[in-house]
């Protein structure tokens, strides 16, 4: 287990180091410089922002002192906004994100989970078409035509819940929709073969001819079992809902971590880049670990060594 | 009740013929007969593959037959509701909606064909050859898979738009470069597991080279999964570049994608909301029949799944 766990980190380790280096280098390659603009600058003025920027030094001193910043995960100041930090960027918008992130995962889980439940128990019946047009609709509709949709019907033609911003509760209703609509519609589909599958399992026969009750069956037997295959889409599920963000954010002007993101795309503010792709590539690696482990918890016949992993 | 009466020309021998063995009574079905006959009877796959010939078409002739083009400015007659002369109304620079929508079609539709149809090459190619070896060769090859898919798909395409000029090929170009992954994976588990065929060992001893055993036995025989997860890709390649464009990354103008077309509506939702039903629309419809088809590609080719 601890070997496992070792090898698991080191693999982390290498992978963000090439994902550090990869930016250095894309950023490194894009072109114009970060301040330019229409107005041109007088050249001793480039010259000095240069300077206190370290755009002077050779490349691989800049390389060099970048890997050292990252693994203290201090990116300098941004390009675009004189005197913020991108860790202050980052700390600013992460809790917007995060609480937007873990509703629409909530929301995925719960009501996905619940959907394939019921269509995998009425196989082939009512219940079952409905859930699955459901799942197909939510898997063909792109979370930011959900989105819009959504802010047509309920904000502006309903007026009952709020276009845009992030203030209260009732802010978050519509993008936690939004951004749970696909990964649930995917969950649904996932639990309900799984379901399906269990459901004809030899153990279920068994404790049926016991005599327990279906409620005990479905919910002691069938499920803890049937919801395997939602765990280990946990890791898919978070990319997701993180990648989603971006345009969510977007569409309803939520000052989060996804929208500060685009927004440094479309700036070029290069460090706010790379500061946030490697924020959000140790996010990614560390919470698929973190399900990999769970997953292994759970299942014991799932075992975790070495060698084989992945 | 009545008796069968038993007679004695009931226990004569019936002339036989050795042949007879040899005759088949069913007709024969090949693995792709089977599937197509098993494809066929899932209406909503067939309705699916109708949707899309149709889209096909009408990318092509829309534009003509309306006799409108995509990139003429008429700011007289902006934003127009739905009408006999504009059949899906105007935009906010008056270019009309029916003839972008369908200009759009086709760059939506090329993009995820052509993005799906590289991915398949080079997943085809990279997951062969790592299976087929084995050993350190797909230890390696595995490895770099494996660091490239760490990286979430939406952040590396982000970033490679960001520093590439924009255009059609940069966005296909920036999809397939960690596209790829998912289809070689497959492609490597199949190639593993019919690697120890005895099929493959029979044409090895009869002197195969490496490529031909690859691409021409093991390959062809993991078409099945790999059809599969073509045409799962491509819905995933149209969502992409839509939500690229919807971001403003994706295909530069005049060139109109659907995912463009969306976003330059989303500004005046709240006063013209058939300019992004359209667009929005189709984007939806493309996707569902193209998830339909690949649903039920995998219920007829696999016969695990039935």
């Amino acid at each position: 287990m601890a070997r496992y766990l070792l090898k698991r980190i080191g693999f982390i380790l290498i992978s963000l180091f090439f994902i550090i280096s990869i930016t250095f280098i894309l950023m490194k390659a894009a072109p114009g410089g970060p301040f330019a603009s229409e107005r041109k600058l007088p050249p001793a003025i480039e010259q000095q922002m240069n300077e206190a920027y370290g755009l002077n030094d050779p490349i691989y001193k800049q390389y060099a002192d970048y890997l050292i910043n990252a693994v203290k995960f201090d990116f300098g100041p941004s390009f675009k906004y004189t005197g913020q930090e991108v860790t202050d960027i980052i700390s600013r918008s992460l809790p917007y994100s995060l609480i937007l992130g873990l509703e629409a995962i909530f929301l995925a889980l719960s009501i996905g989970v619940l959907l394939g439940v019921i269509a995998a128990l009425n196989h082939n019946k009512f219940g079952d078409y409905i859930a699955m047009v459901i799942a197909v609709l939510g898997i063909s509709v792109p979370s930011f035509i959900m989105a819009t949709i959504l802010q047509y019907i309920f904000a502006i033609k309903l007026q009952a819940l709020p276009v845009a911003r992030f203030e209260s509760f009732a802010h978050t209703i519509l993008p936690a929709v939004a951004l749970a609509t696909t990964p649930l519609a995917f969950i649904a589909r996932l639990m309900r073969s799984s379901m399906l599958e269990v459901l004809h399992a030899d153990y279920i026969k068994t404790a049926k001819s016991k005599g327990l009750n279906d409620r005990v069956v479905t919910y002691r037997h069938a499920l803890r079992n049937a919801i395997m295959p939602v765990v280990s889409y946990l890791g898919p599920l978070v990319v997701g809902i993180l990648t989603g963000s971006f345009i969510i954010e977007k569409i309803f002007g939520i000052p989060g971590l996804g929208n500060e993101f685009v927004v440094s795309v479309t700036n070029r503010d290069y460090t706010v880049i790379m500061g946030t792709t490697v924020f959000f590539s140790v996010l990614l690696l560390v919470s698929i670990l973190v399900v990999d482990l769970i997953y292994g918890f759970i299942d014991p016949r799932i075992k975790l060594s070495g060698k084989g992993s992945k | 009740m009545q008796r069968t009466e038993i007679k004695q020309s009931d226990f004569e021998a019936l002339p036989l013929d050795r042949m007879d063995a040899e005759k088949i009574a069913g007709e024969s079905t090949s693995y792709w007969k089977d599937a197509w006959r098993r494809f066929r009877k899932n209406k909503l796959a067939l309705a699916g593959v109708v949707v899309i010939i149709l889209l096909g078409i009408m990318a092509f002739i829309g534009g003509p037959i309306s006799g409108q083009n995509y990139y003429q400015n008429d700011l007289m007659n902006a934003n127009q509701k739905p009408s006999s002369e504009h059949w899906f109304g105007t935009d906010n620079l008056g270019r009309d909606v029916f003839a972008r929508t369908w200009y759009g079609a086709k760059i939506s539709l090329f993009i995820g064909l052509m993005a799906a149809l590289i991915d398949l090459i080079i997943g085809i190619i990279w997951g062969a050859v790592a299976g087929f070896f084995g050993g350190k060769v797909d230890e390696y090859m595995m490895r770099i898979a494996d660091i490239l898919y760490g990286v979430p798909y939406l952040l590396v395409v982000i970033l490679l738009m960001v520093i590439m000029p924009p255009g059609l090929w940069t966005l296909i170009i920036a999809m397939t470069i960690t596209g790829w992954i998912n289809m070689a994976r497959i492609v490597r588990g199949q190639v593993m597991q019919l690697r120890s065929e005895e099929y493959v060992m029979a044409s090895q001893s009869l002197g195969a080279s490496n490529s031909r055993l690859m691409f021409r036995h093991l390959v062809p025989n993991t078409m099945g999964p790999i059809l599969v997860t073509l045409t799962l890709t491509i819905p995933s390649a149209i969502f992409t570049e839509a939500f690229l464009s919807f971001l403003g990354l994706g295909v530069p103008a005049p060139l109109a994608s659907w995912g463009t077309m969306s976003s330059d509506a989303l500004g005046s939702l709240q006063y013209y909301p058939f300019q992004l039903f359209f667009p929005a629309f189709f984007i939806c419809l493309t996707m569902l029949a193209f998830n339909v088809i690949g649903d039920g590609m995998r219920d007829a080719l696999d016969p695990k799944g039935r």
